[in-house]
């Protein structure tokens, strides 16, 4: 099992995000499947298996898991499209 | 109930029964999903200009929560992301039931049903919103016994929810042998 990539990787270059970026938070629930939550990240995020598996079991096993982070406008259309796949998920300032 | 892949894509199999039991219960989820919008909580000012308008409460019914949850850990920012959002949301997944409601509704009788990519992402999305409000009804947690004795109480709708489950879980193999 490899490590969740970087969620918090510096993007010096991008002058308009800011120092503490915000993130998507996918929590814990005890009905999504694994393998649906898997799959969603990938479909929804573009990530490949690996990163979408290492993600989903850090929300089953932590609780939570940011799986994507940028401006709070970009954060609240991921998780409106997260929670339009049945994702339990919430926006928050990363601190 | 079974899902097969052919060579132009999945295709559902299933009885009169089945067919029937996932109709119904596709309806049942358009139903909840035009409950509880507050009328009163509509905010006339931004109706007339064109904003969008929503509830600003979350809904009253726990099974409607999970389906739209909040998108804030703050009430406040929870309350005014719904409102310009929730409806929205609503209207997504009344259309995702509807997608497959209607190639339900093309064997009233069972049968068998090809999917479409687009129907079976749709078939996926409502299988899985039909487990959310039924898991919500039966309170399901990690520590939930999902195999009951028959005379326990939830035994009925927690074999209902195995099989959404697992119906589910097969329609997403077949999706992912397909994309490989």
């Amino acid at each position: 099992m490899t490590a969740p990539a970087q969620l918090d990787k510096p993007v010096a270059e991008d002058e308009t995000t800011p120092q503490h970026p915000w993130v998507a938070i996918v929590w814990n629930d005890p009905i999504n499947l694994m393998s649906y939550v898997t799959h969603v990240l990938m479909e929804l995020f573009g990530y490949p298996r690996e990163k979408a598996e290492a993600m989903m079991l850090d929300v089953h096993n932590k609780g939570r898991a940011a799986v994507s982070s940028g401006t709070r406008e970009k954060m609240e259309q991921d998780v409106t499209r997260l929670h339009a796949k049945g994702l339990w998920a919430t926006v928050q300032q990363d601190s | 109930m079974r899902f097969t892949r052919k060579r132009t894509g999945i295709e559902a199999r299933l009885n009169r029964v089945e067919a029937a039991m996932l109709s119904s219960m596709a309806s049942d989820l358009l139903e909840l999903l035009d409950d509880d919008v507050d009328a009163a909580e509509q905010d006339p000012l931004a109706a007339l200009v064109g904003m969008p308008t929503g509830p600003v409460k979350r809904p009253s019914d726990p099974a409607l929560v999970r389906l739209l949850p909040d998108a804030y850990t703050d009430d406040q920012d929870a309350a005014d992301f719904r409102r310009y959002t929730e409806s929205d949301l609503r209207a997504a997944k009344r259309a995702t039931a509807a997608v497959m409601l209607a190639s339900l509704g093309s064997v009233p009788a069972g049968g068998r049903v090809p999917l479409e990519p687009g129907q079976a992402d749709a078939w996926l999305g409502c299988l899985n919103d039909l487990r959310l409000i039924l898991g919500s009804r039966m309170e399901v947690s990690e520590e939930t016994d999902l195999y009951p004795e028959p005379d326990d109480p939830k035994f009925q709708g927690l074999e209902i929810y195995g099989w959404l489950g697992r119906l589910q879980e097969s329609l997403l193999a077949h999706m992912q042998a397909g994309a490989r």
